[in-house]
């Protein structure tokens, strides 16, 4: 999370093309990371317009310059406890593959924190029972300098949660 | 160098004029079938005398040259020397195509390969020859040898006539069945060379590659050493060829099956893989000499129909994607423009020096602002506008060879060739309304005889339609022929499952089991149509394209296919509405009017479905706010307004708190990134950058019935 740790990582992934390299964010007391690959930006709190029918957390779509892009809430989706929104709020928009080319959404965290390199061999399988997360959009855990990471199946958790809108809402 | 440049202009001018030309050669030729009148003939001669001419100037000799002998037959027929027969009609149908050919083959700066000129020359040739041919010799006879160096297509139509009971005649080489025993076949290899064109024939490698896995496994390389760069690369067209090797215990004819549909446009070679072979390190060919089963065409019209291939691949570079705009939609721009300058000029003064007392003067600019610009909007919007005749363009010519080819009679009827269609909807319905009227011709027609015997005109027709209804156009493919067969539909969806047998099912919902994958009653699979590939396909691009299908028919008397389209998929001319802190937009197109609800005109039945008395019919009310869940100002009825809609014939009212303004606004697909949501359109952006959401009034209110239905009949 220091910049020290930030200055190393990316030392290291210059020695070794092996590591893959993982956005962190912060969600209440844990710290979870995304491949940033999958990352297409970070934006601040925007507008959200709720669209109908919708599960608890998608927040709605907002205008990313002329797109329509859904928002879900982590927080909500992992059944952790609800904040209020501001401008300190953070959106880390990401792309997916969908069935009709990819897919832009939005992504509401806590904070963003860092940049990480990530071996694959220091992935570890995550333990049947990982608290609020379902544990199928958990891709592993790595564990960096004591702390450990989260890392998310983005494709995963953004396909389950912006489908099945079923016409059985209306 | 200014020269080439001005050289280089006018050679453009020459092929756009030639393309033009072909295409009226083509269109009175087709007219020159049913009765040769001689203002026509003089027609197809100037045409065909421009393209000579230009194309000699320009240096294009092979053009000239074979265009010379087309235009020497055509002025033999203009001086009365001659008669128009169907034969000669047809003969100079194929030249169109050839000429088109070598001058695309010209446009695109490559060599012009002659061999279908060639072939066509000989034709000719041999129809000027009979001097004073006046009568119409019948088919048989002078139908040229099929060894001669003659098209294919030729062939088909000068014995089609004669060989009206098997719809696809030629020389028709059956497949050579492959004298080994079953039990010592351990698979196939399967060399498959489509022609370039396979998918213009709509058809698709994969789904044969499907259909043989379901025989055993499959293996499947494509060979990629045939397509070109990217640039050049025309995405219409299929370079690619496969080596397909096919494990398992599979009689031959049932490959060949499976290669049915696409046999006509492709070589396919296929080897039996033996036993020990394959119990080798690799599976090698037979020993045996391998049957390859040559296309049903003459080998002449494979060397054609590769000549063909570099003349098609290359059409793409230069044009792709423009638009042809019609010069007073021009004009109308310009004039608008000038008028947006004139607007900023007059405000542009504000800027510069501003007095309280301009107010006035500063307000009505900005009106006349608001009044151009969407003027602008209006007219820019009009260029992507194209008459559906551009679609139709095609069907004549179509019709003509496809019900010589099945040895049917029918007359096509145009109309509403001019109403106007977003070019995206334009290119989109292309196909299936090609899909639909092969499928008329092919299934919905009757043969003559069959007509004559169910006491109709020998002679089928085959209508094509487009006009305006409401926002929306409608095209129709409609046929006077057999009409759709709801027993035989029902049985065979009984036979797949789709349908549970003691179902009972209303006409429509027969009717739209025509639109299942795979699903088919032909009895017998024809090159033309029959695979049940394809309705399936009509209804999901059309359902893309914002519209829906639907189908009429009566038995006996013929069917109706009616497609109804959006007008332009970017712009809805909306009334936005608020409900609680909630914005959303509804067409105004489905809007009746808006009222001020009363106590009177409400009542409830049942204490639980509220009506509204509308004029003298009493409308169900629907709760904005209850559908999306949604924090209103009020729920009393009457502190809020109802917007009387109509959708699909249905009329209703919603319920909302505000009315706020009427604008166009752009529709962005809520798809794209998330997913359909019921009752919604679609989004759109505020000037305030804010998302607002487009109602879908017609599913809304099916929505709301499926609510309903149980709770209360519906008044009507």
């Amino acid at each position: 999370m220091s910049e020290g740790a930030g200055a190393k990582s990316a030392a290291a992934s210059n020695a070794d093309s092996e590591k893959e390299q993982y956005l962190s964010f912060i969600l209440g007391q844990e710290e979870y990371g995304v491949n940033i690959q999958k990352v297409q930006e970070i934006k601040g709190w925007d507008t959200v317009t709720r669209v109908p029918y919708s599960p608890p957390y998608v927040l709605g779509v907002i205008n990313l310059r002329g797109s329509i892009v859904p928002v879900i809430d982590l927080r909500i989706r992992f059944g952790l406890e609800r904040i209020p929104h501001d401008a300190t709020t953070v959106i880390i928009v990401v792309h997916v593959p969908g069935e009709r080319g990819e897919r832009t959404v939005g992504m509401v965290v806590d904070a963003v924190s860092d940049v990480h390199d990530i071996a694959a061999e220091a992935i570890r399988q995550p333990p049947d029972a990982l608290g609020s997360v379902e544990r199928v959009f958990v891709r592993g855990l790595a564990c960096l300098e004591g702390k450990m990471l989260i890392l998310l199946d983005v494709d995963g958790l953004v396909l389950a949660s912006v489908s099945g809108i079923s016409k059985a809402a209306a | 160098m200014s020269l080439d440049l001005e050289m280089e202009e006018i050679v453009k001018v020459f092929f756009e004029e030639s393309f033009e030309g072909l295409d009226a050669m083509e269109s009175g030729l087709l007219t020159l079938d049913a009765q040769a009148d001689r203002e026509t003939i003089n027609t197809i001669f100037r045409a065909a005398h421009s393209i000579k001419g230009g194309a000699g100037t320009f240096g294009f000799l092979e053009i000239s040259q074979f265009t010379h002998s087309v235009e020497t037959l055509l002025d033999e027929m203009r001086n009365g020397m001659r008669s128009v027969t169907p034969d000669a009609v047809q003969v100079l149908l194929q030249s169109v195509d050839v000429i088109r050919e070598m001058t695309q083959s010209a446009q695109a700066k490559r060599p012009i390969v002659t061999v279908g000129a060639d072939a066509l020359s000989g034709e000719l040739t041999r129809i000027l020859a009979q001097k004073g041919a006046s009568t119409t010799a019948t088919g048989g006879d002078r139908s040229p040898d099929p060894s001669a160096a003659t098209p294919a297509g030729m062939q088909l139509a000068a014995s089609g006539a004669a060989n009206a009971a098997t719809p696809f005649v030629g020389t028709q080489a059956p497949v050579v069945p492959i004298a080994v025993p079953l039990d010592s076949i351990a698979g196939w290899r399967i060399t498959f060379t489509p022609e370039p064109t396979l998918f213009q024939t709509c058809n698709d490698p994969l789904r044969i590659f499907h259909e043989l896995t379901s025989l055993g496994s499959l293996d499947v390389s494509a060979h990629v050493e045939a397509l070109p760069a990217i640039e050049s690369m025309d995405p219409t067209l299929c370079y690619l060829s496969w080596t397909l090797v096919l494990r398992g215990q599979v009689e031959h004819a049932r490959i060949v099956e499976a290669f049915d549909w696409v046999e006509a446009v492709s070589k396919i070679a296929y080897e039996p893989l033996l036993l020990d072979a394959v119990s080798g390190e690799a599976p090698k060919p037979a020993a045996a000499p391998a049957a390859v089963a040559q296309p049903r065409q003459s080998a002449a019209a494979e060397a054609t129909a590769l000549a063909a291939v570099p003349a098609t691949a290359a059409k793409t570079s230069g044009d792709a994607g423009s638009i042809r705009v019609a010069t007073e939609k021009v004009d109308a721009l310009i004039n608008l423009v000038g008028e947006l300058v004139i607007t900023q000029s007059m405000l542009g003064r504000f800027g510069e020096k501003y007095e309280s007392a301009d107010l006035e003067a500063l307000r009505r600019g900005l009106i006349q602002l608001s009044r151009n610009t969407r003027e602008l909007q209006e007219s820019v919007m009009q260029i992507r506008m194209l008459p559906i005749g551009f679609s139709f363009n095609r069907f004549p010519r179509l019709v003509h060879d496809l019900s010589r080819k099945l040895g049917k009679k029918v007359e096509l009827k145009l109309s509403g060739e001019n109403t106007e269609l977003d070019k995206t909807v334009l290119e989109k319905i292309g196909d299936p309304l090609v899909h639909l009227v092969r499928n008329a011709l092919d299934h919905g027609m009757e043969m003559p005889e069959a007509r004559l015997a169910a006491g109709k005109s020998e002679t089928g027709t085959l209508e094509l339609n487009a006009f305006h209804e409401g926002g929306s156009i409608i095209v129709e493919v409609k046929d006077d022929g057999a009409g759709l067969n709801k027993a035989r539909i029902l049985a065979k969806a009984r036979e797949r499952g789709l349908v549970q047998p003691d179902e009972l099912l209303t006409d429509e919902q027969i009717y739209n089991l025509i639109f299942v994958a795979g699903f088919s009653t032909a009895e017998k699979v024809s090159d033309v149509s029959g695979r049940g590939v394809g309705m399936d396909v009509v209804r999901r691009n059309i359902n893309d394209l914002g519209g829906h299908v639907q189908i009429f028919s009566s038995e006996g008397r013929g069917s109706t296919i009616r497609i109804r389209l959006p007008l332009t998929l970017a712009i809805l001319e909306g009334q936005v509405l608020r409900v609680g802190k909630e914005i959303y937009v509804a067409s105004l197109v489905s809007i009746i009017e808006t009222v001020q609800p009363t106590r009177d005109n409400l009542s409830s039945v049942a204490g639980r479905s509220e009506l509204f008395k509308h004029r003298d019919s009493y409308l169900p009310v629907i709760r904005l706010h209850e559908m999306f869940d949604i924090e209103p100002d009020s729920r009393d009825i009457a502190k809020g307004l109802l917007v009387v809609v109509e959708a699909d014939g249905r009329r209703a009212s919603i319920l909302v708190d505000e009315l706020l303004a009427q604008q166009q606004v752009v529709i962005k697909s809520l798809e794209t990134n998330f997913q359909q949501v019921p009752g919604l359109a679609g989004a759109t952006i505020h000037g305030d950058g804010t998302v607002a959401l487009i109602l879908d009034v017609p599913g809304l209110l099916t929505n709301f019935l499926e609510r309903q239905s149980g709770r209360v009949e519906l008044a009507a």
